[in-house]
């Protein structure tokens, strides 16, 4: 039981960052699905310069790529007021080929002394409460909630939209390349290509399930961590095919997406903002 | 304090604003007075930094100043009052007031709250500042844009047409707002186009017509009369008269009522001969909506309803094919902004353009064309989107679209709402032209003076229920009034 519930967390702490990235540019208006690709890539630099030099400044590196794959991402949805969704999957599909890519010599290579990932879980779980207080006791946070509902009337009042939401991107940016290093420097200290398996979508549809607040997100991750250390637990102690029990988490999200429809969303959430129209 | 010079604004080939000049001295409250599309708005955004003006210059207490933002706008003590409240449903009052203050990083609600009221003092507040604003009514949402503006102490205030959504009571109590500020030295510019808001208020008033000042007056110099002129370049024909209804029945409804939460139409009947208004008064939620909508083949009902002693079908389309046409209450329902005015126009008609299933862009637009000029639409092109006219010209828009294959039965929810002196009297003439020619027309308005010059007969919903109908000669604005609120004859 208390098994479960540690590794529920450890495995949950990837799925809470990288929702957290994806969660706070949401709250700017922007939406996000480049996560997989930028946990891809951020993993990959995490390690190698991990590997290279020092895991601490692994994880620095893993944010860096991070939050430049966010600015990156705003130049297409922000100031080019592309269509947030294309230009999102489009980083996704860029993030994972590129890594897989780049990664090659990385393939196989075992880290040697990866950090504790009972620290990085705690940063994680700080970094929701920073959040939560960011979002509602800071200037920036209301700044980043007024784009994110009502961006003409942020405008109307000097609130400059398109770096509030750049601003956003980066620092979601950050969280989400944290996920990543996560992954590559604590959960399971190596780079394989595809490591990130899915999990940038989980903590996409995560966003949703939290109603976009910093502190549900934490229950979420943590019950789909659940859910991904009962799969591995079961599997072949029930007579049930292990790919029902892989589907399961998935099954869920999309169960959960479909139960979750009055969640209320940033009113301007993937509308590129235009001063003139 | 505020002068605009020989101010010029271009938006491709149409010219918004031509050669403005204006002024506005402490104290005093100027009127800028214009149709829909006159250029009102165009200016204002020149003022509040959203627009560059392609030529002329501000001078802001006789020194030249540049707005390139809000933000500089703010900074020069020009503050505004949007049409729309631009508010933050989701957020507080205190929040969204806070958008306009130099906020410290960090700051906590309670800290904020106890800034603001500290900052309006000696303004009545008449808002919770800890209230979420979607809570807030259309008149205490403008109060919050109000008080947001008087934060940064302007000098120059601007308040876009801030009538348009408010009851009497509520627009009373703006215009006592606006003497105690003008009282203590506020230059404030008020934008409508509404007459009678206009002399109560202004000292000075300035006419836009087409882009162009085409007068100024002072209020002691100026009478509605002088300023339709001025405003439509015309003056207005007397209302026409309407001929006497024929014999024969067009539509017959008996004991309509919608079934739904609360009984919005609760058993109504009457019936409405060739070429007849039936005027249907109401306080805004007693029944109007639902039943034009009802009516209209867009919500169940229960009754009976006989359309030239034939049966009704409850669908719009098979609806439109017999003969009913709808103008429907928003007009946002009635169009589909991002598509252009041709396609709008054809919505009902398309598949005369669409022989073998593929649209023929060319035979509609110039069927836009012809319906374009024989309606009056003032818009660059058929191809434009209709989301780029002006409230009266998308109203056109939905009436030629809904009158061109002469209905039998015209549903009209508010055809003038929110539309200028000179597109409200050409709609009126359109639904005139109907009736002459034998179309039964029900007339649902919240506007009395509508009502009562085109009907034959006027009605009010109260409660969902029909109160009359009575002949137009006994019917007054005091009657009507009383009907409407009191449900009696």
């Amino acid at each position: 039981m208390e098994e479960a519930l540690l590794r529920a967390v450890l495995f949950g702490t990837p799925i809470l960052l990288a929702s957290l990235g994806a969660l706070l540019s949401e709250r700017g208006g922007v939406v996000n699905l480049g996560v997989e690709g930028m946990m891809a890539l951020a993993a990959l630099a995490a390690f190698a310069v991990g590997l290279e030099a020092h895991p601490v400044l692994g994880v620095l590196a893993g944010v860096g790529v991070g939050s430049l794959l966010g600015l990156f991402l705003g130049v297409f949805a922000v100031s080019l007021r592309a269509n947030q969704f294309v230009a999102g999957l489009a980083l996704a599909a860029l993030g994972l080929g590129a890594s897989g890519l780049l990664g090659k010599r990385y393939e196989g290579v075992p880290l040697p002394n990866p950090l504790p990932e009972g620290v990085l879980a705690a940063l994680a779980l700080a970094l929701a409460f920073g959040l939560h207080l960011l979002f509602f006791r800071t200037r920036f946070g209301l700044y980043l909630r007024s784009v994110g509902e009502n961006p003409k009337a942020a405008d109307l009042f000097g609130v400059s939209v398109d770096g509030v939401r750049y601003g956003a991107l980066a620092l979601g940016g950050g969280l989400i390349g944290m996920a990543g290093a996560y992954l590559s420097l604590a959960y399971r200290p190596s780079w394989t290509d595809g490591m990130t398996s899915g999990l940038g979508w989980v903590a996409i549809a995560l966003v949703i399930l939290a109603a976009w607040q910093p502190l549900r997100a934490v229950f979420g991750a943590y019950l789909f961590g659940l859910l991904f250390f009962l799969q591995f637990r079961l599997q072949g102690s029930v007579p049930i095919p292990s790919e029902a029990f892989a589907a399961m988490p998935y099954l869920l999200v999309i169960l959960v997406l479909a139960l979750s429809g009055r969640a209320r969303a940033p009113k301007a959430l993937g509308q590129p903002f235009d001063r003139g129209r | 304090m505020l002068k605009l010079e020989n101010i010029t604004k271009r938006f491709g080939s149409v010219v918004a604003n031509r050669r403005i000049t204006l002024e506005v001295a402490p104290g005093e409250v100027l009127a800028l007075l214009g149709e829909n599309g006159a250029g009102k708005t165009t200016l204002v955004s020149i003022l509040y930094g959203l627009y560059a003006p392609d030529e002329g210059r501000i001078l802001l207490e006789g020194k030249e100043v540049r707005i390139p933002s809000p933000k500089a706008a703010q900074r020069l003590g020009i503050a505004l009052v949007p049409q729309h409240p631009e508010l933050i449903e989701a957020h507080t009052v205190a929040e969204n007031l806070a958008l306009g203050l130099d906020l410290p990083a960090v700051f906590s609600r309670r800290a904020l709250v106890r800034r603001l009221r500290a900052l309006l003092e000696g303004h009545p507040l008449g808002v919770d500042l800890e209230a979420p604003v979607a809570r807030l009514s259309a008149g205490e949402k403008q109060r919050v844009e109000l008080l947001r503006a008087l934060l940064n102490r302007p000098k120059v205030l601007i308040l876009d047409e801030p009538t348009s959504v408010l009851t009497p009571k509520e627009a009373e109590a703006l215009f006592q707002e606006i003497q105690r500020l003008k009282a203590v030295g506020l230059s404030v510019i008020f934008i409508s186009h509404k007459l009678d808001e206009v002399l109560a208020i202004a000292d000075r008033i300035a006419v836009l017509r087409a882009g162009e000042k085409v007068g100024e007056v002072l209020r002691q110099e100026a009478d509605k009369d002088l300023l339709v002129r001025l405003m439509v370049g015309r003056s207005l024909a007397p209302p026409p008269k309407v001929p006497p209804p024929r014999e024969e029945v067009i539509l017959e409804v008996e004991d309509l009522l919608v079934p739904r939460h609360g009984f919005p139409v609760q058993g109504v009947s009457f019936s409405l001969r060739a070429g007849e208004v039936l005027g249907i008064a109401g306080v805004a939620g007693s029944g109007q909506a639902e039943l034009v909508q009802a009516l209209a083949g867009l919500r169940p009902f229960r009754g009976r309803i006989r359309f030239r002693e034939g049966p009704w079908p409850r669908d719009p389309a098979r609806l439109f094919a017999l003969g009913v046409a709808h103008i429907p209450e928003e007009r946002s329902m009635g169009v589909v902004e991002g598509m252009s005015v041709a396609e709008n126009l054809a919505l009902r008609t398309y598949r005369r353009f669409a022989p073998g299933g593929i649209l023929n862009h060319r035979a509609m637009e110039k069927e836009a064309e012809a319906l374009i000029g024989r309606y009056g639409i003032r818009t660059p092109s058929p191809r434009t989107p209709v989301r780029f006219l002006s409230g009266g010209n998308v109203q056109k828009v939905i009436l030629a679209r809904e009158l061109q294959v002469s209905p039998r039965l015209l549903l009209a929810m508010h055809p003038t709402y929110g539309v200028d002196v000179g597109a409200s009297e050409e709609v009126h003439g359109r639904i005139l032209d109907l009736v002459q020619a034998g179309s039964a027309v029900l007339l649902v308005s919240e506007d009395l003076d509508e009502i009562l010059s085109l009907s034959h007969r006027v009605a009010a919903l109260y409660h969902g229920r029909f109160v009359g109908p009575i002949p137009r000669e006994e019917a007054d604005r005091e009657r009507l009034g009383r009907m409407m609120t009191e449900g009696r004859v």
